[in-house]
């Protein structure tokens, strides 16, 4: 499940170039959905135009697919490569009827394993990477491994930058580690596994 | 000749003229020393200036998505609330210097308030464990080796030498922003979650009591700091829990 996050009347953040962050989430989404769907994956998408998508709706879409992975995608140019972040949740027990704003908890354990299995793709691919965790509802409310990932430009030692968000080359690169990644955790994790937390 | 009823009308007024002229006088100086009492009553003491004390600021760097302890001294005022904000301000003061690690114009400013209020009891704040925040302390050259739960500690040796006076209970602190820190704030998951950690953590190292933090913006609640952060719940800022770890 890929969300390109904002939307609609939610621009998010605005790039030096002038392209807003909703912009550039979609075209990697569909990048993204392309590559997954050359490679065999079926992918469902939170959105597919400039729309306005509500946090709860985007978990829902993800929680109706029984996902083997959800990705929740966001750009910034503050920080340096991909920043992959978790839901701050701590792991709990599956339960049947889990609290909406919590039901992640139960998955926690699993999107912190597909983080590790994107950090090492994107680590392969020569790209910084940051793992963290955050509070963001959406994320918390999907019943799937589930990581928000955001893209930053990549910077040097002396945090000029060497590939900036509108470099299609660095988007590719991007675009092309996370499909590999996903792959693999597909073939690692297999649906049985990621349909129980 | 002046006619007799002339001199004593004369004599009348002149009477009067120094009776009013006695009156006049007697007012005037009545109000002068009102004027005198006033001035006295206000306070003619030159304000003390607080003395320089040791803060610990846990500043953000956006290259690896860490905190960093660092041990400032500031003159901090011993009203709490005050001093919360005092030192909040600080923090944001050195988000605001050009080079930064973790860029965020404002400044000292930015801090409107600060409200101490008795902490909310869990079912009210929140799900038990959500939350939490996710703390990734680092150490520098000029950093002490510390988590929040020693800096804690060290605060609270400080209460039972009677440097702070001796309080109980866990708080809840509101912390106001400025809208224009808010709309000046860069947005992005990562730079938005460090901010929001870095003042949630600053409050809990320097006043342990400090347990549960919300944030609002022109005294409103808001629903996120720049699209990303969310600012509609009540963080737990006592309970650090270690992150993932980080890969500069």
């Amino acid at each position: 499940m890929l969300d390109a996050a904002h939307g609609g009347d939610d621009p998010g953040g605005r790039f030096s170039s002038g392209q807003p962050e909703k912009a550039f989430t979609l075209a990697l989404s569909v990048r993204l959905r392309s590559l997954l769907a050359a490679r065999g994956i079926q992918v469902v998408t939170t959105r597919e135009s400039d729309a306005s998508v509500d946090p709860n709706r985007r978990a829902e879409i993800a929680d109706h697919a029984n996902a083997q992975a959800c990705l929740s995608l966001h750009a910034t140019e503050s920080g340096s490569g991909i920043h992959l972040f978790a839901s701050s949740l701590a792991p709990a027990e599956a339960v049947h009827f889990a609290a909406w704003k919590t039901a992640q908890a139960a998955w926690v354990t699993r999107s912190l394993a597909l983080a590790g299995v994107l950090n090492s793709a994107l680590l392969h691919a020569d790209m910084t990477v940051t793992l963290g965790r955050t509070v963001l509802p959406a994320l918390d409310s999907m019943t799937c491994p589930a990581i928000a990932v955001e893209i930053a430009p990549e910077r040097g030692l002396d945090r000029k930058v060497t590939a900036a968000l509108s470099d299609p080359g660095y988007q590719a690169r991007v675009a092309e580690a996370l499909a590999a990644a996903l792959l693999e955790w597909r073939t690692e994790a297999g649906r049985a596994e990621a349909g129980q937390p | 000749m002046i006619p007799r009823y002339q001199t004593i009308l004369f004599i009348v007024l002149l009477v009067a003229s120094v009776a009013m002229g006695v009156v006049l006088w007697q007012l005037r100086e009545r109000a002068h020393q009102r004027l005198v009492a006033g001035q006295d009553s206000a306070p003619t003491q030159a304000p003390e200036v607080a003395p320089a004390e040791q803060a610990t600021l846990l500043v953000a760097s956006d290259a690896d998505n860490t905190l960093v302890a660092q041990d400032q001294s500031l003159p901090l005022p011993q009203d709490p609330g005050s001093r919360a904000r005092v030192i909040l301000g600080k923090l944001l003061d050195l988000y605001a210097t050009p080079d930064a690690a973790h860029p965020v114009p404002g400044g000292a400013s930015s801090i409107a308030q600060v409200f101490l209020l008795p902490a909310l009891p869990l079912e009210v704040a929140g799900p038990p464990a959500a939350d939490r925040l996710a703390f990734h302390v680092s150490e520098s050259s000029d950093a002490h080796p510390t988590t929040l739960g020693s800096a804690a500690a060290d605060f609270q040796t400080q209460d039972s030498q009677g440097q702070t006076p001796p309080q109980t209970g866990p708080q809840l602190a509101v912390v106001n922003l400025t809208g224009s820190f808010a709309a000046s704030h860069p947005s992005g998951l990562e730079t938005e979650t460090l901010t929001v950690l870095s003042l949630c953590g600053t409050l809990h190292a320097n006043l342990p009591r400090v347990t549960q933090v919300r944030f609002l913006v022109d005294g409103q609640p808001r629903s996120t700091l720049a699209g990303h952060a969310d600012l509609t719940r009540t963080y737990l800022a006592a309970e650090a829990v270690p992150s993932e770890g980080t890969h500069p």
